[in-house]
């Protein structure tokens, strides 16, 4: 009973979020409830028993990839947006035919009771478990995402480097 | 106890939040915004799947697509400031040529 509570409580901040993210104008407010939405799916995955996933959703998604958003919100000095013509024409065709898709799905998981339920904390794995996982059984995928995350750093600072300080002048000694 | 179905449909509902700022939203950050969240719905769902299976593979999953989307994050990021630093603008309507 307590789960379910717990499970409706955030679980309704968390579409409360993702649809203030989509009615505000201003990319600040946008990515503010965005964090919120992530803050409290770290709180489902707590319910679910994940730590590990909760505490890296914490971590990674709501402090630094919202940092780095923020940032560039910041940078960019990025204002109110402006509705134009396609943006109608996606809210008239588009948002009935995902929210008749979305119903679709929902209602197809609701008739097919066989999906099983599950306890509050119900998985089994503590983060030694799951290291000692990715570092045996997913150790040649773990390697190529460092060559990924290698590759995405060198990518961003080629990409943000100004074309003029590419090379930039030799700065006097004083 | 709570039916898996319920976060397959919570998961199910982010995604479709995310679909529908990608549609209606015309600036750039916020349309990338909208991708993150279409990925946090996906994870949701990966973690529901680990518990009702009780297999530990699903949060190892959730750990790549959480690098993957770090990764992208800065990538993409990247690619807006050199895209504003061209064109002065964020609104994708604007945005309509691979070259200046």
């Amino acid at each position: 009973m307590l789960h379910l509570i717990l499970f409706v409580v955030f679980g309704a901040i968390c579409v409360a979020g993702a649809i203030n993210l989509l009615t505000q104008t201003h990319p600040i407010s946008s990515a503010l409830s965005l964090v919120v939405v992530m803050a409290s799916l770290s709180v489902e995955y707590l319910l679910l028993g994940a730590e590990f996933v909760a505490a890296v959703q914490v971590i990674v998604y709501a402090g630094a990839v919202m940092v780095l958003f923020v940032f560039v919100i910041m940078l960019l000095n990025a204002g109110e947006e402006e509705r134009t013509k396609g943006s109608h024409v996606a809210m008239i065709l588009g948002v009935p035919g995902v929210l008749a898709g979305g119903l679709l799905v929902a209602w197809t998981l609701l008739k097919r009771s066989d999906t099983g339920s599950v306890a509050m904390g119900a998985l089994p794995g503590s983060p030694k478990t799951i290291g000692n996982l990715l570092f045996h059984e997913f150790l040649l995928p773990f390697e190529v995402t460092s060559i990924l995350v290698l590759i995405a750093i060198m990518g961003a600072v080629v990409l943000a480097n100004r074309p003029e300080t590419q090379n930039p002048p030799p700065r006097k000694e004083s | 106890m709570v039916p898996v179905s319920y976060y397959l449909i919570l998961s199910g509902i982010l995604f479709a939040c995310g679909v529908i700022g990608f549609l209606i939203k015309r600036n750039i950050i916020t349309i990338f915004m909208s991708i993150e969240l279409m990925l946090n719905g996906v994870n949701l769902s990966f973690v529901a799947f680990a518990a009702q299976w009780q297999h530990l593979s699903g949060q190892v999953f959730v750990f790549f697509v959480m690098v993957v989307a770090a990764a992208e994050a800065a990538v993409g990021l990247a690619i807006i400031i050199a895209v504003y630093r061209t064109r002065e603008t964020l609104n994708v309507d604007q945005v309509n040529l691979l070259k200046l």
